[in-house]
């Protein structure tokens, strides 16, 4: 046999490197750069690939499918338009630090710097918006290439990264490399085991807390479920109340009693207070992102700050700590409650029975209260039904990004890891119908609903094409109240009402356009009816737009303006008069 | 809130790949860095690494920032901050160009001596002299040229050590 005849082209070898890597699924879309991988697809049958119909929408089905399974997501687009494409997505990823892998087409090598056809400077683009990326210029690197990509994507705080493939390298001939375990990369190491010595000190400061509040994000989740438990053992050992991040809802039971819910922007007024007049915070997995600190000079400051973080670059960011403990959440946590079931330590009763007699009272203020009448639906009262249907049901989660995002974190309520998907850091409106898909993929039998505003749903639309070729009983559950409702809010409340833009006219018909994909459509604006709705959405084994139309003047509270400290809070419509937004504030996003 | 600002010599070892430079200077633009000073050379061509040594200024916090971030990035190996991490040495090295007869000329080239600075170039009418040593020195013999004929400057921006025997 003729050497080049044992060898394998490189989409083969991707293909098998991809296999390696127990990838099961990708989420992409062909093109001419990338006919030698699709070639490749064609001929085997343990990779399954989804097509989408847009590249962005590929990327965020791969989040999706990553944060619902904390496997990494895999996307495949071809070069030029099909990784510029994607570029949202990758931020979006990058931002959240979700674990991805995308492999783009690229140009052959000696047609690179050619201004050729479908030729982008794709490592040059995605570089600021990937955790890392690759260039393959020769077949020899392929199959180590993506061994590493892999290894860089999921290890330390995950991200995304782009593996870029000239043509020529998919076609050229090679051996194959098999990954090595475990992995010894040569210059990237996170930490994550904690340093014992911090653990202890952090041990000693928590124990002698007399208003602590545990503050726990999107960390715990990428540290797995296993994290999650820890965390929620160690909360209740410590009968201390907690708050969760945007991104950190499900790593902490709602229902518990302990759990003050929310903190941030649109946080509950009993999580702000109780992070302003804390004496002692325990931050693990969170980046003090200034949604959840609010005026910075005024952030917490009383308390002794500990925080756990993997990512040494966010640690004193934004907020200086007095305890950093870099590590892994889950290791971290697990020290946590090994020290303290070994040390018993006594806590100062009296102090936290004040503490908490002093957060009853906030909860007493019932920040998210909102008046439901018999004329229209309130959002609220719609996810709150939403929530009564489908609470006993295994179900997930997604979201768009606005005023819905904000009431679905307020509303719903989340009692494990990973059943909660939304886009935190980039804020992407389009995010969340692509990734109810993914998620839908990875959980073929589980409830996923995608709570959309009718703004944020039209960004990704293209995408009920995909549901329909895979039967994807994907449930879209728009709250519409037919204005880009955060837009609306702050127009309100920062430019005297006038509504530039914000409206949205010529919206099609929800349920025409179900219709015309194959879905089903419903709609639905009588409170009365909601229920029975909602109930025939879940019963419908197919993907089903809900197309709610809900009071178009609703805001959403509590919040804090821009700029503003955690006291200074907007409880509900009749407060904003007194406190005008300050300029400072208003030069803010 | 500490805002004093200040400045700090940093070298960084990392893998001699395409892109490295683009990645370091990408994370100081899109973060709102200031590089003062930024030098780039292989170092080590069988272990193919190369050291960057970056002078910047900014708050401790931000100085803070700017390590961790360096060392975040995937092909970095290591990132030492010099100013902090104990004595160190920093050297610069430039060439001048001084274009002039008669007295200048003489006056440029006594100057060159008392500066250690060497002529390795030399026309009737025109000087290039290399001088090395600390920005400092550098900049006082630019500075002295300016006045005798300086017509052109070129400047390697600083490589720094720490003092001692430990490496990197």
């Amino acid at each position: 046999m003729k050497p080049e005849e044992s060898a394998t082209t490189g989409a083969d070898l991707l293909v098998k490197a991809l296999i390696d890597e127990e990838v099961e699924v990708v989420f992409g879309y062909p093109g001419g750069a990338v006919l030698p991988i699709y070639d490749s697809l064609f001929k085997q049958n343990r990779l399954r690939h989804i097509l989408v119909r847009h590249e962005q929408a590929a990327v965020h089905a791969a989040e999706g499918y990553a944060r619902s399974t904390g496997k990494v997501g895999v996307v495949l687009v071809t070069s030029g338009p099909g990784a510029t494409n994607a570029v949202t997505g990758l931020t979006d990823a990058l931002m959240d630090s979700v674990p991805i892998v995308c492999l783009t087409g690229q140009v052959p090598t000696h047609l690179i710097g050619n201004d050729a056809f479908q030729e982008a400077d794709t490592t040059g683009i995605t570089r600021p918006c990937t955790k890392h990326n690759y260039l393959v210029k020769a077949v020899e690197d392929l199959a180590r290439t993506v061994h590493e990509a892999f290894y860089v994507a999921r290890s330390g705080r995950p991200g995304p990264v782009v593996i870029d493939l000239p043509k020529d390298v998919l076609m050229n001939k090679h051996d194959y490399v098999a990954p090595k375990k475990p992995v010894q990369h040569k210059s990237y190491r996170p930490q994550v085991k904690p340093d014992p010595k911090k653990v202890e000190q952090a041990i000693e400061l928590i124990a002698g807390a007399k208003r602590p509040i545990f503050y726990a994000g999107g960390g715990i989740v990428n540290a797995g479920p296993k994290a999650s438990k820890l965390l929620t053992q160690f909360v209740r050992l410590t009968g201390y109340p907690i708050t969760n991040t945007l991104m950190g809802l499900g790593t902490f039971p709602a229902s518990d009693k302990q759990f003050l819910g929310m903190l941030g922007m649109h946080g509950t007024y009993e999580a702000n207070l109780a992070m302003y007049h804390c004496d002692v915070m325990i931050n693990i997995g969170a980046r003090f992102d200034d949604r959840i600190t609010g005026k910075l000079a005024e952030f917490s400051p009383k308390s002794k700050k500990i925080h756990v973080d993997i990512d040494p670059s966010s640690i004193n960011k934004n907020v200086r700590v007095d305890l950093p403990i870099v590590g892994d959440a889950g290791l971290v946590l697990e020290e946590f409650v090994r020290l303290w079931k070994a040390k018993q330590p006594r806590t100062d009763q009296k102090a936290l029975k004040a503490w908490w007699a002093e957060i009853d009272k906030w909860r007493a203020r019932n920040c998210l209260a909102y008046k439901q009448d018999k004329e229209t639906i309130k959002p609220q009262y719609a996810l709150e039904r939403l929530y009564h249907h489908i609470k006993d049901k295994d179900h997930f989660i997604t979201t768009e990004v606005g005023q819905h995002q904000m009431w679905a974190a307020q509303f719903l309520k989340f009692e494990q890891p990973n059943r909660w998907m939304t886009s935190g850091g980039l804020g992407t409106m389009g995010y969340g119908f692509p990734a109810a898909m993914g998620v839908q993929i990875a959980h073929p039998d589980s409830l996923v609903i995608d709570v959309a505003g009718e703004a944020s749903i039209m960004m990704n639309i293209q995408e009920l094409s995909t549901v329909a070729q895979y039967r994807l009983p994907v449930k879209i559950f728009i709250l519409n109240n037919q204005y880009m409702g955060m837009v609306r809010q702050w127009q309100e409340l920062l430019h005297g009402g006038r509504y530039s833009e914000s409206y949205m006219e010529s919206l099609p018909d929800f349920v025409k356009l179900a219709e015309a994909f194959g879905a089903v459509g419903m709609r639905v604006h009588e409170p009365a009816k909601l229920d029975e709705t909602i109930k025939q959405m879940i019963a419908i084994k197919k993907p089903v737009i809900v197309d709610v139309l809900v009071d178009k003047a609703e805001n959403c509270f509590p919040m804090i303006p821009s700029g503003a400290a955690h006291y200074d809070m907007l409880l509900g419509p009749d407060d904003h008069a007194a406190k005008p937004v300050s300029e400072e504030g208003m030069v803010l996003v | 809130m500490q805002t004093a600002t200040s400045s700090h010599t940093i070298s960084v070892l990392v893998d001699n790949e395409p892109g490295i430079l683009a990645r370091v200077v990408g994370l100081f633009s899109g973060r709102g860095y200031n590089i003062e000073s930024l030098t780039v050379a292989e170092t080590d061509a069988k272990a193919n690494l190369s050291r960057i040594t970056i002078v910047t200024t900014g708050t401790p916090m931000v100085i803070e920032q700017i390590k961790a971030q360096l060392d975040r990035l995937v092909p970095v190996h290591t990132v030492r901050d010099l100013t902090v991490e104990g004595p160190h040495i920093e050297r610069e090295l430039a060439l001048v160009k001084v274009k002039g007869t008669g007295d200048k000329r003489v006056e440029a080239l006594r100057l060159a001596d008392v500066f250690r600075a060497k002529v390795i170039d030399a026309k009737m009418d025109s000087f290039v002299f290399e001088v090395t040593g600390n920005s400092d020195k550098v900049e006082t013999f630019i500075g002295l040229m300016e006045t005798l004929g300086l017509v052109d400057v070129g400047r390697t921006g600083i490589v720094a050590m720490s003092r001692g025997g430990e490496a990197l």
